[in-house]
């Protein structure tokens, strides 16, 4: 087995690819998947803690988890309606021509 | 290189250059489906970690549920695009350097950090009856509110999504 | 007789070398499978065909070889030597890789089924959802065959192929649910073995009950909507869009989707006796000297003849009638059918149960179909003449 350190610099690779994505596209549904690839980094630290931790019976890691899977799962549900409904109101979606507040 | 290891450092090399690829790829349906591979190889990681459940539950929400929903946006939201405008925001040198100084911070903290030197406990058995008990006994809060949330998103996405009916 | 295969399977693992033996006899189960089911897919793209044929008053392919038994082999020499088309403007990458990402999910399905005694390929202590997992896997792979054709049609096709497979996934599943929830395992295994022993003469079959009746007329209803199957096939029938998603493939990627499609369905049906029909075991105890693997390919095949029956004698849902039935009437039945199962297993056992059950079921169904047909005109017809 791989020791530990190894998953968690995968899960930080991950999550600082990520955050890149969020941060340097200019498509909003990139930003979304970049949000979700954050997401399954931090899913993955908790697998890997839970795996190499000290009480693995309580299963706490990946019950935690299956409950942030859930909320990943309709997190992006409404995160893509709304650039649906953006896209409908700006006719585009890339995040730097949607600066109005105005309807 | 024993087994372990081996498909550890494969998974790894699938996982990372999809990931990247989602970020350069200048076609969205394109990074949508290579983010289906993504979570895939993250799937077949947990399996490997012993978390039977989760691994199966993440290929059943994520890629087939949640990648799908990304690749019905993209399709919903194609406009008359150019695909020859710039991909990347203004702003996209600060953005990867923050990206970079956090991958660093916490590289440095998994390195430096003497608690993470361990050899590997035995494999932990995460029976699916223990994990519904639990969820029953002493996670049955977060569970109910978990649905209560799954329900309003439901009905939060398909009232957004909705086409306007012409007033008047 | 009946562990005849695996006796031969340890038999054969044994010519290997001690550590590599696992991994030999994972591969001796694996060729098994992928042998077995190809061949039983050859044999059903044949039945089907003649099956059909019976239904609407012609002959089948009756040409290649003895009451054309060879046709199989005909149809697999075709789809070999046809040119293998690639639109110019299409995807290459994604087009290439479509067909392989829906047959090797179809497979993978196929390894947590209880073929008979002691033959499960791979025994998952979360076997159920290993299967539910890898079939949405294969959704993925519809819309890239639908999309990467760049074909407006085959687009549309693979939107509305998806937006059922989604659609009916959440009956599905709920409908496996109440059997787990009865047997308290996930294990393909387990659930076989919780349905053993003859009561009364009678096998204890889950689907001997009025949940488990519900249940399997639920799940066989989402299987064929599941595998595009008439009447649910609008994704691609012929008729409507021709072949809908896979329109632009010819030659063998053409034939793989066409053994993904049949795989899938084999699956679908070997998940479908493993959960309501007893798996491998006898429906009497009389029976129990046939094989196990006799028993499971039989029910299997009984399974797959009902397809058959039915893609022959209904006609085509709509799309929107299509959607209203998955949405309105299967899921709240779903629902309703796990709360009956709990109610079968809270009460004790005895008449009360059956009568309770039954009426709750049968209920149901008729005050949720009369409410969902009451938009509809059921009456004699009105005909118009041309003046």
């Amino acid at each position: 087995m791989p020791p530990l350190p190894c998953y968690l610099l995968l899960a930080a690779m991950l999550f600082a690819i990520g955050l890149a994505a969020a941060l340097t596209r200019r498509n909003a549904i990139i930003v979304l998947i970049g949000i979700e690839l954050m997401l399954n980094a931090a899913n993955l630290n908790f697998i890997a803690f839970w795996r190499y931790g000290p009480n693995p019976e309580t299963l706490r890691g990946v019950l935690f988890v299956i409950f942030a899977i859930g909320v990943a799962a309709a997190e992006a549900a409404v995160g893509l309606a709304l650039i649906i409904a953006l896209h409908k109101h700006f006719k585009t979606t890339h995040v730097d021509q949607v600066d109005s507040m105005r309807g | 290189m024993t087994f372990p290891a081996l498909t550890f450092a494969l998974l790894a090399a699938v996982i990372l250059s999809a990931a990247a690829a989602v970020m350069m790829f200048r076609n969205l349906v394109h990074s949508a489906l290579v983010l289906a591979v993504a979570l895939s190889g993250l799937a077949a990681l947990y399996l490997q970690l012993h978390a039977q459940f989760v691994g199966f539950a993440q290929l059943l929400v994520y890629v087939g549920a949640v990648a799908i929903l990304i690749v019905f946006a993209i399709l919903l939201t194609r406009g008359n695009e150019p695909s020859d405008q710039v991909i990347f925001s203004p702003g996209r040198w600060v953005g990867a350097g923050i990206a970079l100084a956090v991958f660093g911070v916490l590289a440095r903290v998994i390195l430096t950090s003497r608690l993470l030197a361990g050899s590997a406990p035995p494999a932990p058995a995460a029976a699916v009856k223990e994990i519904g008990q639990r969820m029953m006994e002493r996670y049955v809060l977060p569970l109910e509110v978990m649905g209560l949330l799954l329900t309003v998103a439901l009905i939060g996405a398909v009232v957004l999504a909705l086409r306007e009916r012409p007033s008047g | 007789m009946d562990q005849l295969f695996v006796t031969l399977k340890h038999w054969l693992a044994d010519f290997a070398a001690p550590g590599w033996q696992p991994i030999f006899s994972a591969l001796l189960s694996i060729a098994a499978i992928i042998g077995t089911f190809a061949s039983l897919f050859a044999l059903t793209t044949l039945l089907e065909r003649k099956g059909l044929g019976r239904m609407q008053n012609r002959y089948g392919p009756n040409r290649v070889g003895p009451c054309g038994l060879l046709q199989p082999l005909a149809d697999g020499v075709k789809s070999l030597t046809k040119e293998d088309l690639v639109p110019a403007a299409a995807d290459r990458w994604v087009f290439f890789m479509a067909p392989l990402t829906l047959v090797v999910p179809a497979f993978l399905a196929l390894a947590v089924l209880p073929v008979g005694r002691n033959m499960t390929a791979v025994d998952l202590d979360s076997g159920v959802l290993f299967f539910f997992a890898v079939g949405a896997a294969s959704e993925v792979a519809v819309f890239m065959a639908g999309w990467s054709s760049r074909n407006k049609y085959s687009l549309l096709g693979a939107m509305r192929a998806i937006a059922q497979m989604v659609s009916y996934e959440v009956p599905l599943i709920l409908s496996a649910v109440p059997v787990v929830m009865m047997t308290g395992s996930l294990s393909t295994d387990a659930i076989v073995a919780a349905q053993a022993g003859y009561a009364c003469g009678l096998p204890n079959w889950y689907v001997l009950t009025p949940w488990g009746l519900a249940g399997f007329l639920l799940f066989l209803i989402a299987a064929m909507a599941e595998c595009n199957r008439s009447p649910f096939d609008l994704p691609e029938g012929e008729s409507e869009i021709i072949a809908g998603y896979y329109v632009e493939y010819s030659g063998f990627k053409f034939a793989l989707f066409f053994l993904g499609e049949y795989i899938g369905m084999f699956a679908v049906s070997g998940l479908a006796v493993t959960l309501f029909l007893g798996g491998w075991q006898a429906p009497f105890a009389f029976l129990t000297w046939l094989p196990s693997y006799a028993w499971f390919f039989g029910k299997l095949l009984a399974l797959i003849a009902l397809f058959i029956w039915v893609r022959g004698t209904l006609p085509r849902l709509r799309m929107d009638q299509l959607m209203n039935l998955a949405w309105k009437f299967m899921l709240p039945m779903a629902l309703l059918n796990i709360a009956v199962a709990g109610l079968w297993y809270f009460t004790g056992p005895g008449w009360a149960r059956w009568l309770t059950c039954s009426l709750v079921v049968g209920g149901a169904y008729l005050v949720l179909g009369r409410a969902l047909l009451s938009g509809a005109h059921l009456g004699p017809r009105a005909y118009r003449y041309a003046e």
